[in-house]
């Protein structure tokens, strides 16, 4: 069989996926932190943000949330598989070093779609109505962004070579800054204007505001072409970024 | 198969420059089986890793199975097997999916995959294990899988680092059974590295001494013995004068070095077991009563030990270097 950088990525892909298959409820642990913020965060909220429903505003947030830190940490995997050799295995293989990042980058989706049917499908019940069409379209979008940091993340692990506290000292101080400047828990609305600029250059802001516009049914809104973009942006940097490193590994 | 000119590699410190390969001229043929025997941080990692494309070298050149390894890594790559230090299988993966992988990755359909790996998990006994998640298989157990992921595109040339590694002696002698056997029944090309004397003795045809990243000898392990290294008798006597007299007698002996202490006189001799027979006759005519012979063997490590004057055993010496 002849091989090409698609077949090698699938390879790549299916070997990332399958013991998340194999084990679905590895994914389940991943997914604890959003829910605590679901659980005891969200009842703090005033009853309306931004003229709506809170769990409207919030819910979205959210998703984005539990993607951003499912998938920034996913480096750490790698990182794992360089101590033990598995990574060299993969790379003394005639894989293309591409393929190497975009399956790993790829299969990031996956866990990112089932985290967000689970706190979608746990928040209904409190009133959560997402509106579908713009939902598929939001997930889209956050599948774009995920395959971006989820490369991001596996350029941190080689990067940081066998230094694990290189790694997560980078995540954390990477993460939180983002997460907290996008307006995620609190909207950012009425921040002081140094705040708000710095707002207005997370690329993170723009996905989720285009994802509170989408799951609330405002689909062509100038909102989601902005997160696209963002999304884009970020999936082409760590796409760039990872194949590098990836190449120099 | 394997053809490397002036093979350096530098690695780079802070501010210190370490040569860790500084010029190697190596030529493999196929079907060989070579061993690259050496201390820690002798060189042999490092020139296996060029050699494998992991590690790109500073200068020189290496052609393996056909290709450079710089500027044809994806040919080289699909030619060679490699079975490294660590675990090639994922922790969280099973050792099946993780041979179809590999099978997908050397371009086999998956049906071809799915069989080759079958075949690989009875071969090296690995039924039993082969659906059970990696992190809880044993140490041996992970090792076997490292080989038949090594062995999964049938490779002309397989190399092996420090390949029995951790592995208590049962499992050792497996390993080494199952390399034998894949030479015989295949002809692949075998490189080891190892600073295990007896397995370089008892493995390969071919031994490269590497020291300091250079090679300092290159023979057969039974040339290599016979040229740097003699049988080493040992008599013990009862009364120390005898000893002393023993060896004014033995000095005459071409070639041979005699040392005594105390009671013990040794000498070191090249075919030194068939002089026994003669010297104890004319130390018996000198009235010189010896209680006891022994006669040793040399071993890679009095090779090494005459090449450097260092000892391969010593390892806490190497180690930090």
């Amino acid at each position: 069989m002849h091989t090409t950088l698609v077949t090698d990525t699938v390879t790549v892909f299916s070997r990332e996926l399958r013991p998340v298959l194999r084990d679905p409820f590895s994914m389940i642990f991943t997914m604890v932190q959003p829910l605590f913020f679901l659980g005891l965060f969200a009842p703090l909220l005033p009853g309306t943000v931004g003229g709506g429903s809170a769990l409207q505003w919030f819910v979205p947030g959210i998703v984005v949330m539990s993607c951003l830190f499912g998938t920034s940490a996913v480096g750490s995997n790698l990182q794992y598989e360089m101590h033990t050799g598995s990574h060299e295995r993969m790379l003394v293989s005639p894989l293309r070093r591409p393929a190497l990042i975009i399956g790993r980058a790829l299969k990031e989706i996956v866990p990112m779609f089932a985290q967000t049917a689970l706190i979608v499908v746990v928040t209904i019940p409190f009133g959560f109505r997402p509106h579908l069409g713009g939902a598929l379209i939001g997930l889209l979008i956050l599948g774009v962004f995920c395959v971006g940091l989820g490369a991001l993340s596996y350029t941190l692990a080689l990067a940081s070579k066998n230094r694990e506290w290189l790694f997560w000292s980078v995540q954390q101080a990477v993460i939180f800054p983002l997460l907290l400047l996008a307006g995620m828990l609190l909207p950012v609305d009425g921040a002081p204007g140094w705040l708000q600029a710095l707002s207005k250059v997370n690329p993170l802001t723009y996905v989720v505001n285009a994802e509170r516009a989408l799951f609330n049914g405002e689909i062509l809104t100038g909102a989601v072409g902005w997160g696209l973009l963002a999304a884009a942006i970020v999936a082409a940097l760590g796409l760039l970024v990872g194949t590098r490193a990836m190449n120099r590994a | 198969m394997i053809h490397t000119q002036a093979l350096t590699r530098h690695f780079t410190a802070g501010k210190q420059t370490v040569e860790a390969v500084r010029g190697l001229d190596l030529r493999v043929e196929t079907g060989e089986m070579v061993a690259l025997l050496g201390p820690n941080g002798a060189g042999k990692s490092t020139t296996l890793r060029m050699l494998t494309t992991l590690l790109t070298p500073t200068s020189g050149t290496a052609k393996v199975a056909g290709f450079d390894v710089r500027t044809r890594r994806r040919e080289v790559r699909g030619r060679i097997g490699y079975i490294g230090q660590g675990n090639g299988a994922g922790h969280s993966q099973r050792g099946r999916d993780e041979l179809i992988s590999q099978g997908r990755a050397y371009g086999m359909g998956k049906p071809a995959a799915r069989a080759r790996a079958a075949e690989l998990i009875a071969s090296l006994d690995l039924e039993a294990v082969a659906d059970r998640v990696v992190s809880s298989l044993s140490g041996g157990q992970r090792r076997r899988l490292d080989v038949a992921m090594g062995l999964i595109h049938a490779p002309e040339l397989l190399f092996l680092d420090e390949p029995s590694t951790g592995l208590d002696p049962q499992n050792r002698a497996n390993l080494q059974e199952h390399i034998r056997r894949l030479r015989a029944e295949h002809g692949t090309t075998i490189v080891l590295t190892t600073h295990y004397l007896d397995e370089a003795d008892q493995l390969a045809e071919r031994v490269i001494v590497i020291d300091q990243g250079r090679v300092i000898a290159d023979d057969t392990p039974e040339r290599l013995k016979a040229d740097y290294a003699g049988d080493r008798i040992t008599l013990s006597f009862d009364r120390e004068d005898d000893a002393v007299h023993a060896v004014a007698r033995s000095t005459g002996i071409a070639g041979a070095q005699v040392e005594r202490s105390g009671t013990r006189v040794t000498i070191e001799s090249r075919g030194g077991a068939r002089l026994v027979p003669k010297l104890l006759q004319s130390l018996d005519e000198s009235g010189l009563t010896v209680a006891a012979v022994e006669v040793a063997r040399p071993t890679l490590d009095d090779v090494f030990l005459t090449l450097t004057g260092r000892s391969l055993r010593e390892e806490g010496v190497s180690a930090s270097s």
